[in-house]
């Protein structure tokens, strides 16, 4: 059982939703982002997704493949995700890793794994990694502790969902449209049936991202999700402050509690 | 005139059900399109399976691409080279290259499984056009994504594909290069598959990519064997071909993998050297891990971070290699060298004066890799050559290399 696992069961027994949100380490640097995922959890977030920042992000739009960028550029390295999970999880939310799946790979699973838990993470998702390609990983997981954390889409067949589920833990990351991360308009008409369907083959709390923005998108999610996850628009305070960061800071801080006052109304 | 037969399935045991060559493929995608690349695979089996599409394939490739393609006796090549050297001649297929026959069986299939639109990624453009041309013949819609640096050094490229009604779009992401063009291909796959086929440039990618652009492209292998048999009564000792994704060199390779007597020898970009950071050969030069979906060898930093490749060949200009080839190399059935932007240089200016054709300088690098072959293998050596491509595309770029531009001439 993973710090994780019992924020979301407390919450659920309280009949209110987690807010995830996802900030990528080392932007704009490694300083900033810890202050920004701090920030995050003062303001209101429940869980801290850090992201380790890819030179190929396939699954991810233009705000965050931006900021893994720039991330990129001013050198950030897998030590110091770790570095940035570790001060997270100290505030003590609990911290999970979204990673694309090489890095880990070049790591060394093993050895990712052991350094994840002993910097205090709960978890990984994995955008790119199946729960058909990911042996090495779960044994990983399983040995030191951590969550397994898939993802499901609309296109998912009933028989993906249940195998996807059964090799979760943690949550299930439904992802909310066929598309990639980004802010919307109007929230997702398949996320409703898709989180349906996951809870007729699992029990597992089930988190849905891709394209919350605001409050009142987070209260509407938060009406069928037991987690709304965001990304993208957090990120978008950062970047929008072009290099001013305490600004950039404060309006991250505005639009995570403005989130979590949408979670708190959600139902 | 030798007979070509498209094949109807797989006639090898790979990849495995879940597309691994031994621990290479598979698929690293995201979950959304998995069910799409079950489809996709169902679709092509069935597609395979079906005599009215293997027929309708078969005479498209015939009438409209020009194939197959001819095997030639380069006597006069061979005569420098020191052994006896066959060219595969898929420089003369439509679009100039081997590429028309990949473009044309995901095509007819997109048509088959009812979806509108294509999209594909390019890098020099060659794959692009091709893409271009498949769409116009079939009535598709077509999409191409192009690194922004690509489409400025290939300008008339991104002219040829806007000319057959395609629409270009410049990436200008990451190294705003071919990788980035597939995963911006990627992401628009996912926001649109259920209308959308992707037509993958290469033998690489998730599952059944590497399988299905092997299958698309073998009639290379297929052919070039039976014109062997036909023009020296046996086979050759050696085939050869460049390797970026490795399509070209799979199609060749597929048609000899049962023969043990046929050495199968892959030639990467060596760009500056695989000892210098300036190079594209992901097998020679790289290490294991996963990109654009598959497990193969890539060019990575310490943290897996993609490196950027470097070759004057813009065709093999890519940071990663199709998991069958990472399979077939570490199992020794084919053997990759690198060949630096020298020695394919060299290579090439020696076929344009020898024979009279002046070839893409992708297959450059196999022809180089040949003439090294013949001096191993000596006199009595039958090398097969695909030369996989025409350098129309490539004057400029040669011109520039052996100083033949004034200054002052149009670039």
């Amino acid at each position: 059982m993973t710090a994780l696992s019992d924020t979301l069961g407390r919450l659920r027994a309280d009949n209110r939703p987690a807010l995830v949100g996802y900030l990528p380490a080392g932007f704009p640097d490694v300083e900033t982002s810890i202050r920004a995922t701090t920030a995050m959890v003062e303001a209101g977030a429940d869980v801290v997704e850090v992201g380790l920042p890819y030179s190929d992000p396939v699954m991810d739009g233009p705000v965050i493949q931006a900021a893994a960028d720039a991330a990129l550029s001013a050198g950030v390295r897998v030590t110091d995700v770790f570095e940035v999970v570790r001060q997270t999880a100290a505030t003590g939310v609990p911290t999970v890793v979204m990673t694309y799946w090489n890095p880990v790979e070049r790591h060394g699973v093993a050895r990712f794994a052991a350094t994840l838990a002993e910097a205090g993470g709960c978890g990984l998702i994995t955008p790119d990694l199946v729960p058909d390609e990911a042996e090495e990983w779960s044994n990983a997981a399983k040995d030191n502790g951590l969550d397994q954390i898939f993802l499901v889409a609309p296109s998912s067949t009933d028989e993906r969902l249940a195998m996807t589920a059964a090799a979760s833990s943690g949550f299930v990351y439904a992802t909310s449209v066929m598309g990639v991360t980004g802010s919307r308009a109007a929230t997702s008409t398949r996320a409703p049936e898709l989180v349906r369907r996951l809870r007729g083959v699992t029990d597992l709390p089930v988190g849905v991202g891709l394209g919350v923005s605001n409050g009142d998108q987070a209260a509407e999610v938060g009406g069928f999700a037991d987690a709304v996850i965001v990304g993208s628009a957090l990120v978008r305070c950062l970047l929008d402050a072009h290099g001013d960061h305490d600004a950039g800071i404060d309006a991250l801080r505005d639009l995570t509690a403005d989130l979590r006052a949408g979670v708190e109304r959600a139902r | 005139m030798t007979t070509i037969s498209i094949p109807t399935s797989d006639t090898s045991a790979l990849p495995d059900a879940r597309g691994h060559f031994g621990r290479f493929g598979g698929r690293f995608m995201p979950e959304a399109l998995i069910a799409p690349l079950d489809e996709l695979e169902a679709g092509w089996k069935s597609a395979m399976a079906d005599p009215v599409f293997t027929a309708e394939l078969d005479h498209m490739l015939r009438v409209y691409a020009g194939l197959p393609s001819m095997l030639y006796d380069a006597t006069r090549l061979s005569e420098v080279a020191g052994a006896r050297i066959l060219l595969k001649r898929e420089d003369l297929n439509h679009t100039g290259a081997h590429k028309i026959r990949n473009v044309l069986g995901q095509a007819l299939l997109t048509k088959r499984m009812g979806k509108p639109r294509v999209i594909a990624e390019t890098g020099a453009g060659q794959h692009g056009v091709a893409s271009a041309t498949a769409a116009a013949y079939l009535d598709l819609e077509c999409v191409v994504y192009m690194g922004e640096v690509d489409t400025v050094r290939q300008a008339l490229n991104v002219a040829r594909m806007q000319m057959l009604g395609a629409t270009v779009v410049p990436v200008g992401t990451g190294s705003r290069t071919l990788k980035d063009a597939i995963n911006e291909a990627i992401r628009d796959w996912v926001a649109n598959v259920e209308t959308t086929a992707y037509l993958f440039g290469t033998a690489a990618g998730p599952h059944p990519f590497p399988a299905m652009v092997r299958d698309f492209t073998r009639g290379i292998g297929d052919e070039a064997r039976a014109q062997c048999l036909q023009l020296i009564g046996r086979l050759p000792d050696a085939a050869a071909a460049c390797v970026g994704g490795g399509s070209n060199a799979i199609g060749l390779f597929a048609g000899f993998l049962d023969d043990a007597e046929v050495a199968l020898y892959g030639f990467e970009a060596g760009g500056d050297g695989v000892d210098t950071a300036r190079h594209a050969a992901s097998i020679t030069g790289g290490d294991v891990g996963v990109l654009h979906g598959a497990r193969s060898f890539l060019l990575q930093d310490a943290d897996g971070q993609t490196l950027e490749s470097h070759s004057i060949s813009a065709g093999l200009d890519y940071p990663g290699v199709g998991p069958q080839h990472a399979f077939l190399a570490e199992s020794g059935r084919a053997t990759y060298r690198p060949v630096t932007d020298a020695e394919a240089m060299t290579a090439f200016d020696l076929l344009c004066k020898t024979e009279g054709i002046i070839c893409a300088i992708e297959s450059a690098h196999a022809v180089a890799g040949a003439l090294t072959l013949a001096k191993e293998l000596g006199q009595d050596a039958v090398i097969l050559v695909n030369l996989s491509g025409r350098g129309d595309k490539d004057v400029h770029t040669a011109a520039e290399y052996f100083g033949l531009l004034r200054d002052g001439d149009p670039a």
